[in-house]
């Protein structure tokens, strides 16, 4: 399949209660933020965050599968902003801006509870 | 009390880091990637892969090991307690399987100050055994009150 301009996709995944733990494991980032209840209150937050980097998965899982496999991806950046929470819906949408010598050029954000936790994606898609 | 500046350019020593089938397969889970590449080798390679293929954003698992040392060093002296990450890049190359040696050299790109925040840019340049740059990655973390 191939990407035009003003084509959309969107993915969304619920991220069920230990998916930190898990993705800890398979990152190898253990900061407790992610997995431990009573230290992420104990630093102000109001329980345990997702990390960044799977939210950031999320948007590129949205690319991939919209684009037709792994091997179409060949750049993407985000901003990260606010936290995201376990157990509440995220839904990663993305919009093909321009066709450049064939990649498409795509802009996406991550929203969840109305807030947007991943900004200014902007991701190169090989068609 | 400004930004600590003199780390920029700074260079890493390079890691290596061997990619195995198994880990490529608990990453795919984590995230939650259901493509066969990712997980059945028979599909990996009918599709003309040596093994599963990694999901791009393995590229965490491998770079990071290097980047961490830089996050660390106390020459950048970064405040933990006040960081939060505030932006990401990945520019990938090949698509990386399972038996590929990924060797990853980060530095510092960049330490500057706006509006009392700092900013500090790491780069990561990923390559396989065979030399080809698999993916480079750049890591913005943010501090308040510098």
């Amino acid at each position: 399949m191939s990407l035009e301009p003003g084509d959309t996709f969107e993915l969304r995944v619920t991220p069920d209660p230990y998916v930190t733990v898990r993705y800890a494991g398979a990152s190898g980032d253990f900061n407790p933020i992610h997995i431990d209840e009573a230290f992420a209150k104990q630093v102000g937050l109001p329980g345990r965050i997702l990390h960044g980097l799977w939210t950031m998965a999320q948007v590129a899982r949205a690319h991939t599968d919209a684009a037709g496999g792994p091997d179409k991806l060949e750049r993407l950046s985000v901003q990260f902003r606010g936290m995201g929470k376990l157990t509440d819906e995220i839904v990663v949408t993305g919009t093909v801006r321009e066709l450049n010598d064939g990649v498409a050029i795509v802009e996406s954000e991550a929203e969840q509870d109305g807030q947007r936790i991943i900004r200014n994606g902007e991701a190169e898609v090989r068609n | 009390m400004p930004v600590k500046t003199e780390a920029i350019g700074k260079r890493y020593e390079p890691t290596t880091y061997a990619v195995g089938r198994e880990k490529i397969r608990e990453y795919a889970a984590a995230v939650g990637e259901t493509n066969p590449l990712h997980h059945d080798v028979e599909a990996a390679r009918a599709a003309g892969y040596a093994d599963v293929v990694a999901p791009p954003m393995f590229a965490v698992v491998f770079s990071s090991r290097a980047v961490g040392p830089a996050l660390f060093d106390p020459e950048i002296g970064l405040n933990f307690a006040m960081m939060v990450h505030g932006g990401q890049e990945f520019r990938w190359g090949p698509l990386v399987v399972a038996g590929d040696e990924i060797t990853t050299a980060a530095s510092v790109k960049d330490i500057s100050e706006r509006g009392g925040m700092g900013f500090y840019v790491f780069e990561s340049v990923s390559k396989n055994q065979n030399g080809e740059t698999v993916c480079t990655a750049t890591w913005t973390n943010i501090v308040r009150g510098v």
